[in-house]
């Protein structure tokens, strides 16, 4: 029987009450006393010199307050980039200045030039209208390849050309990984796009700055997923403001999946502005302005090969991709083609020789950086793309061809530097085998035929790395922040729990999940348990939520706090009772002494170290608070095999998910109904991504896809119900709670199952196509078919 | 948006009259102009609501005549235009209800956008557009992209359908805005079929008169086999090639003929 609380638990999302009914607090809903408002002036040109920039008559109108450009910013800091990527000759990365205001340049249609800041919204937007600006465009680049070129124009004056870096990885194996391609019985090769995505979370991003004059102190209200590394990174790189004067609060935050972990130049604007004039400053982003302002994801360009030997072991792979930066650094954008995609390019395969090739371009397009899965699923995409077209040249089940060469023995050191700790790839194949029922798939084929439709099936498999990370280990990847988490659990007087976590919940249901362990660990009511995020006033120092870290990390630290705690309220329950620590028990909320009928309840032991008339004072001290800061010895490695059938209409090219499979290996698992949705999630993303999603720019660097007329996104009736499984567990080894971290997976797996199917039933109608670029649009697919 | 007046009459004539003043724009349903507005890409001095004037509104039906008030909401006609199933179902499938709840017949007809399903129905029909001042023949009022032949201040107050023996409209989503990327209407009259496609041309909705030729010969899918639509003046889009569009006029022509029956 299903349990009905603690660990294992399905509790209904106890945050959805006030976000369905309307009472949450985003950071929209913060207006404060005397607030004016700011309108950025963006670039309507991809790339631009400054002449000048006449805001006279904009100066004039009506309410507006100051108007703010370039020049206010000089001797102000540069947005900082929070990873230093090493290039293949040992070189540090080219890493450009990204000033809050465009000084001198513009770099994408997009940028910011100037900030009218005025008394209501619409009177900063009239004044923008009226700054008159001299610009001189200036050609853009926006092809990654045409960017290296020699010769070409250059995004940033001051570096030597538009490649940031150059990486290879691992460059020692290079040369044994070109031999095993000149000796491979069979070299699969497979040239790809992975396409630029704009996040679109619903809630676009907003900041509120403020400054209290009688105290010194800068507050920043943000929509963010990590409010510590902002307050650290504006405060610190850009502002200059010590932490004791800056608070950042990032309230109930409506979807980040990565655009919102990065410090954006909107966020130093506003801090920036509130104390210049003296008045809170705020902004909310237009939907048109987030495209054209929030960082984009993906966007790689690559070339796979994959070489086997003639009994279809995988020998070696070789991979090269071009990496679109865009105009700027953002705040992790280096680490997401290198660390967080090489690492992963063994898969889920005893591959023995990898090689990776990445350069990293900048272009005059919005900047790149990490959106659900960051990497990992560009990584997974090629490979299980590439396997997938070898099993067809050498005619092979896809399945069979993946069994041969998983990873079976555990702990498994990759060639690509990472240390798998466990995992069973065939028993979440043989779970999607039986889910998906792929056994019946001839049969469903034969009637999707009678109804003119060609019906394909998708298998693969992915891995990916989570609960980033170790700190001493992304140090030495060039990581320029620590990647622990911290909690501070304090225990009320009555036995009430608040724990202040370092990790942010924007929309992964922390508040009820969180609860769900302690409860479990004193044997409470989850009732009894709070969370506190979102605030650097009230949280530890923490590093907020990616990456599917929150459990994996942030649970971690909290379950180590609660450990304390309990460790604490032992001692207090074994003096109360006068018996010996060594023989307390805690169980169902209840200090017992083994082998007796003693008892002390729960709150009693809490009350005591509160009011310690009956106290051991000279041993420990009142109170009942602990922190702890967890640092995990590994990443975790969730894996998975997912399955997809589509049904296209070779009429219009249509494809429509017939289909959706997935059985994942997570781990234990906290709250299995919160899994399950954080799975389709990612699996809708990863079908809009596969289907339909794609940010495309004109060779004048406008984007032609800046609104939904033209940017598709899955809406209810694209994806199918999904069938999800996480039964198979096998439980990380080296956090205490066993678990692997889910956020992610599904916009991981998905596009490679996706893009398998639709090869598949094109295939099956004798149709030579072996690849078409995402997203899978019916126009693609139909000059797929009549190419 | 910018500042500006708002008149809401409750007679063609106040209309006509607050239409005579500069800058001046007719509001239908505002599911176009509100959005553009929204974006500063139109600024109209002063907006006359015609959602006021009880006369421009409703569905009837009257010897073989479907009449429609300008006014009518698309999930009214969906509703009401029973007499016509294949316009009802064409109204039913226009963006999602709240558009529908909006969005009326005459704004569609007036602003003519090349992807809207309305203007089709209305030329494959042979409609009359009646106007404040006169009727017009669907043949005349359609005039390319956003155009028609609507002067200054001039207010669709009914649209006239023949009623067809036979009719079906097949709409190609557009996958992100979901209009008709093509949409092709066919109606089947005692004298002759006709054809009209919208979504596909870059001068907005046009009569197929190859196709009406040979379903006129024979109503039925394979009288189309062989006809093309050239890709010459189709749209080329992010969505769709010309080709693309080219081929799907005929795919979606032929699934109108079958499920006209």
């Amino acid at each position: 029987m299903p349990k009905d609380h603690g660990i294992g638990a399905s509790p209904k999302r106890r945050e959805d009450v006030r976000f369905l009914t309307g009472v949450g607090n985003y950071t929209d809903d913060i207006n404060l006393n005397g607030q004016a408002y700011v309108h950025f002036l963006r670039s309507d040109v991809a790339h631009g010199k400054i002449n000048g920039i006449d805001s006279t008559a904009a100066a004039a109108m009506p309410g507006v307050v100051r108007i703010f450009t370039g020049a206010d910013f000089e001797g102000v800091g540069s947005i900082p980039c929070g990873w230093q990527v090493t290039d293949k000759h040992g070189q540090p990365m080219q890493e450009p200045a990204h000033p809050v205001l465009a000084q001198g340049k513009v770099r994408h249609v997009g940028d910011p030039i100037a900030a009218v800041v005025a008394n209501t919204p619409e009177q900063a937007r009239d004044a923008a209208e009226a700054i008159e600006v001299d610009m001189e465009e200036l050609p853009a680049v926006i092809d990654m390849k045409a960017a290296v070129q020699e010769g070409a124009t250059k995004v940033h004056d001051d570096l030597t050309s538009n490649l940031c870096y150059d990486w290879g990885f691992v460059e020692e194996n290079k040369g044994a990984v070109d031999e095993a391609f000149s000796n491979a019985a069979h070299v699969t090769t497979l040239e790809l796009v992975n396409n630029r995505l704009v996040a679109n979370p619903m809630e676009p991003r907003v900041a509120v700055g403020d400054y209290a004059r009688h105290n010194g102190e800068s507050t920043l209200y943000t929509t963010s997923q990590n409010p510590h590394v902002i307050r650290l990174l504006m405060g610190a790189f850009v502002l200059g403001i010590p932490e004791h004067k800056l608070r950042v609060v990032a309230p109930d935050v409506g979807g980040g999946f990565g655009t919102k972990i990065f410090h954006y130049a909107e966020e130093a604007f506003c801090t920036f502005a509130a104390k210049a004039i003296n008045r809170p400053v705020k902004w909310t982003s237009s939907r048109s302005e987030a495209f054209i302002s929030d960082a984009h994801g993906r966007d790689h360009v690559t070339k796979i090969e994959l070489a086997l030997d003639a009994d279809n072991n995988f020998t070696a792979l070789r991979t090269e991709t071009y990496a679109n930066m865009g105009a700027y650094l953002s705040t992790f954008a280096p680490s997401v083609p290198t660390w967080l995609h090489g690492t992963l390019m063994a898969g889920n395969y005893k591959t023995p020789l990898i090689y990776v090739n990445v350069k990293a371009v900048f272009t005059n397009t919005v900047p790149v950086d990490a959106y659900r899965g960051a990497g990992r699923p560009e990584a997974t995409y090629q490979l299980e793309r590439v396997v997938d077209k070898a099993a067809r040249e050498l005619g092979v089940d896809p399945i069979a061809l993946r069994r041969q060469n998983f990873i079976t023995e555990f702990p498994y050191a990759t060639p690509v530097a990472v240390e798998y700790d466990t995992g069973d790839y065939n028993a979440t194949m043989d779970k999607l085998s039986e889910i998906a029922d792929l056994s019946g798939f001839a049969a469903r084929r034969a009637e999707s035929e009678k109804n003119g439709k060609l019906r394909g099936l998708g298998v693969n498999c992915y891995i990916e790395a989570c609960g980033i990370a170790p700190s001493n280990l992304v140090g030495q990847l060039g990581a320029r922040a620590g990647l622990y988490e911290s909690a501070t659990v304090r225990v009320n007087a009555t036995g009430g729990l608040v724990v202040m976590t370092g990790s942010h919940s924007h929309g992964q249901g922390h508040e009820t999940s969180f609860p769900q362990v302690i409860a479990e660990m004193i044997g409470i009511d989850e009732s009894m348990v709070e969370i506190v995020h979102g605030d650097t006033a009230n949280t530890p120092m923490g590093m907020g939520t990616y990456g599917s870290r929150s459990l994996a990390v942030g649970g971690s630290a909290m379950v180590r706090a609660t450990e304390k705690i309990i460790n604490k309220a032992r001692k207090i329950a074994a003096h109360l009772m006068e018996a010996s620590e060594a023989d307390i028990e805690l169980k169902d909320g209840a200090f017992s002494v083994a082998g007796t009928d003693k008892s002390v309840a729960w709150g009693d032991v809490c009350l005591a170290a509160y009011v310690p008339h009956n106290y051991p004072l000279e041993d420990i001290e009142p109170g009942l608070e602990e922190t702890a800061f967890y640092d995990p010895a590994n990443f975790t490695y969730p894996s998975g095999a997912y399955c997809c059938e589509v049904e296209v209409d070779p009429d219009t090219g249509k494809v429509t998910i017939e289909s959706f499979a997935a059985a994942d290996d997570f781990g234990n698992i906290v709250n299995p109904m919160i899994v399950s949705g954080q799975v389709h999630g990612g699996i809708a993303q990863g079908i809009g991504q596969a289907l339909l999603e794609g940010a495309v720019y004109d060779e004048n660097g406008q984007l032609l896809s800046a609104s939904y007329m033209d940017y598709a996104m899955p809406r209810a009736d694209d994806v199918p119900f999904y069938s999800v499984d996480h039964s198979c567990v096998t439980p990380c080894t080296h956090n205490p709670l066993g678990v692997k971290g889910c956020g992610e997976a599904g916009a991981i797996g998905s596009p490679p199952a996706v893009v398998n199917a639709v090869v598949d039933a094109l295939q099956s109608a004798g149709k030579d196509v072996t690849h078409i670029d995402m997203p899978l649009s019916p126009s693609r697919v139909w000059a797929a078919m009549n190419g | 948006m910018y500042n500006f007046e708002f008149v809401k009459p409750s007679t063609v004539a106040e209309a006509v009259s607050a239409l005579g003043e500069e800058d001046a724009q007719a509001l239908g349903g505002g599911q176009t102009l509100l959005p553009t507005m929204k974006q500063r890409l139109a600024s109209p001095s002063k907006l006359v609501s015609l959602s006021g004037i009880a006369d421009m509104k409703g569905v009837s039906a009257d010897g073989g005549v479907l009449t429609i008030g300008g006014g009518t909401t698309h999930g009214t006609v969906a509703a009401e235009a029973g007499a016509y199933p294949a316009l009802a179902d064409l109204a039913s499938h226009i963006g999602d209800p709240a558009v529908r709840n909006r969005g009326t017949i005459g704004g569609s007809l007036a602003n003519n956008d090349p992807s809207a399903c309305y203007p089709s129905a209305a030329l494959a029909s042979g409609a009359t557009i009646v106007t404040n001042t006169r009727e017009i023949a669907a043949d005349d009022y359609f005039q390319g992209m956003f155009t028609t032949a609507l002067n200054e201040g001039e207010i669709i107050t009914a649209v006239k359908f023949p009623i067809p023996q036979a009719a079906n409209y097949q709409k190609f989503l557009q996958p992100a805005s979901r209009f008709a990327l093509v949409g092709v209407f066919v109606a089947k009259y005692a004298d002759g079929v006709r054809v009209a496609v919208t979504g596909a041309s870059e001068e907005g909705v046009f009569r197929w008169s190859e196709a009406e030729e040979a379903l006129n010969k024979e109503f039925r899918p394979d009288a189309l086999m062989d006809l093309k639509v050239a890709p010459a003046n189709m749209i080329g889009d992010l969505h769709g090639t010309k080709e693309y569009r080219a081929h799907l006029v005929g795919v979606m022509t032929k699934r109108a003929v079958t499920a006209a029956g």
